[in-house]
């Protein structure tokens, strides 16, 4: 089997797709990729099909030496890029040979860099994703939800293109801006007190440290919420507020139903955004109609080619 | 009266009622499945909870003003049929009762550890919800003597094919995991693998009674002690 050998696996790399769809009703999360717009790119530049298996790589820190001559793509936070030691630029479709070494340094803005390889990393579907579901122990290179070890190798196959291309500059964001996201408001926006509304838009929060793949939870003056529901499907971008008044934002990894009240949903391309957020990151959001946020959705989705 | 509501850009959810019943579970199995044959691929997931359904949708070919139309002949013949008890496979499950919180269980309810084992495993549970971990199928109803709220610490780690109880339900965790319920026993039962199809025994709506065995038992019908 070629492919990309990890020599430096990084803190936390997970294979990813675009997760587990179907399986819901029986408690399996989708997961997937966090960034969708960065991981879109990726794959595009290599003319690889939406959602082709990459690799999410949280942080930085990789390296990995090539034993077949392929192609490249490397998207999403600013991490310094090097191969064989030279400076690469990010956003960019570039030639690796074989015995040629990929290194990833630490981040300097963004937290999560998407490596993607032509035709895509090869590993075994589970429930038809290889994507990575470390709580539930699915996906992976071994189909048991590991992230990428040292001596793991990344299978996949030669490919050669003529030339580099690169992403455009206005395509590729600044993660160190403080992001307004926008807000579908629904649910049981209705229940909440006019006022706990207006304080959850007026404020500038605050993303916690404990946010993790599977939540992006918020720190900041807390909102009242209205009584608990009966137990309910809920999907990515649904913002719950617990009793404490601190919201979660739900991510890839999330689970399948909650009871929490839900103030809304954030703006699914604006979830990539908040991917990108480090601990402590300033947060302001504003609604959003759904209509303006379905269209914008579908342009992104025809231009990608889902 | 049914609402449909927008759950974000890329799901419909549908209110089927406002307070869950015994007789609503199998009956939104029944309806998923309709949903499932009329919607095909421009659905991508569909979800029961309590009292709804949330459905995930493919926004390349649909939206949730198209679907609420296709979905109004389904739900008018839904709600118009008699609300008979939809039989839902039985399936019965055998366990062990040595759970570690079954001693306490039983002074909490004021009861013996042979009494708490003879009301859990006399009754007809549903399966009401699957959530939480994959394959974590939600039973009720649980003999109101058995009621205990969950426990004031929840444990790290829940050992696979514990069975549990909590408030007025019953489950078994398929894997380790965290959790808060009071463990009564154990199954030797795989109930989530990714190799068999079904992964999950278990459906909405299907009925479970558990069949006491003891450890012996336990091991023959494949269990690790």
């Amino acid at each position: 089997m070629k492919g990309l050998r990890v020599l430096r696996p990084g803190p936390l790399s997970l294979l990813q797709d675009g997760g587990r769809q179907g399986w819901q009703h029986l408690g399996v999360s989708p997961s997937g990729v966090q960034d969708l717009h960065a991981a879109a790119w990726a794959n595009r530049l290599l003319h690889n099909p939406w959602a082709t298996p990459l690799l999410e790589v949280a942080l930085g820190d990789l390296e990995v030496q090539a034993d077949l001559d392929t192609w490249v793509a490397v998207c999403g936070a600013d991490a310094p890029l090097t191969l064989d030691g030279q400076p690469r630029p990010l956003w960019t479709r570039l030639p690796l040979r074989q015995g040629q070494r990929l290194r990833l340094g630490f981040a300097r803005s963004g937290q999560r860099v998407y490596l993607a390889v032509a035709q895509g990393f090869s590993a075994p579907p589970v429930l038809g994703s290889v994507s990575v579901q470390a709580r539930e122990g699915l996906g992976g290179l071994h189909g048991t939800g590991q992230a990428l070890q040292v001596g793991d190798c990344l299978s996949c196959r030669p490919a050669h293109f003529e030339q580099r291309a690169s992403v455009p500059w206005p395509y590729i964001p600044d993660y160190r801006c403080k992001p307004l996201l926008r807000v579908i408001t629904g649910g049981d926006a209705a229940s909440f007190a006019e006022d706990q509304l207006q304080g959850f838009f007026a404020q500038s929060w605050q993303l916690s440290p404990l946010s993790d793949r599977m939540g992006a939870r918020l720190i900041g003056e807390a909102v009242q919420p209205p009584a608990r529901q009966w137990s309910l499907g809920v999907g990515r971008g649904a913002i719950q507020v617990p009793p404490d008044g601190q919201p979660i934002i739900l991510q890839a990894d999330h689970q399948t139903m909650g009871g929490y009240p839900l103030l809304g949903w954030l703006h699914p391309l604006d979830q990539s955004r908040l991917a990108q957020c480090p601990a402590h990151h300033p947060l302001r959001f504003t609604p959003v109609s759904i209509g303006d946020a379905q269209a914008e959705l579908r342009a992104f989705y025809r231009f990608f080619r889902r | 009266m049914i609402r449909l509501e927008p759950a974000g850009a890329e799901a419909l959810l549908v209110v089927l009622a406002e307070q869950p019943d015994a007789q609503l579970p199998p009956r939104i199995a029944l309806l998923a499945e309709r949903i499932r044959a009329e919607l095909g691929e421009e659905l991508t997931d569909l979800v029961p909870g309590w009292t709804s359904l949330l459905l995930h949708y493919d926004l390349t070919r649909t939206d949730h003003l198209q679907l609420a139309e296709r979905l109004q002949p389904l739900l008018e013949r839904w709600l118009a049929e008699p609300s008979a008890m939809q039989a839902g496979r039985l399936h019965e499950v055998p366990i062990c009762y040595d759970g570690a919180d079954l001693v306490d269980v039983a002074r909490q309810c004021r009861l013996s550890v042979a009494q708490v084992i003879e009301l859990h495993a006399a009754l007809e549970y549903r399966v009401g919800a699957i959530g939480f971990a994959p394959g974590f199928a939600y039973l009720g109803e649980l003999d109101a003597r058995l009621v205990l709220p969950r426990r004031a610490t929840p444990r790290t780690a829940v050992p696979a094919g514990s069975l549990a109880i909590a408030e007025r339900q019953t489950a078994i965790y398929p894997h380790s995991s965290p959790g808060g319920w009071h463990l009564l026993g154990r199954c030797p039962w795989p109930l989530f693998d990714v190799t068999q199809s079904p992964p999950c025994p278990f459906a909405l709506g299907d009925r479970v009674r558990f069949r006491v065995i003891d450890e012996r038992a336990f091991i023959t019908e494949g269990g690790r002690s």
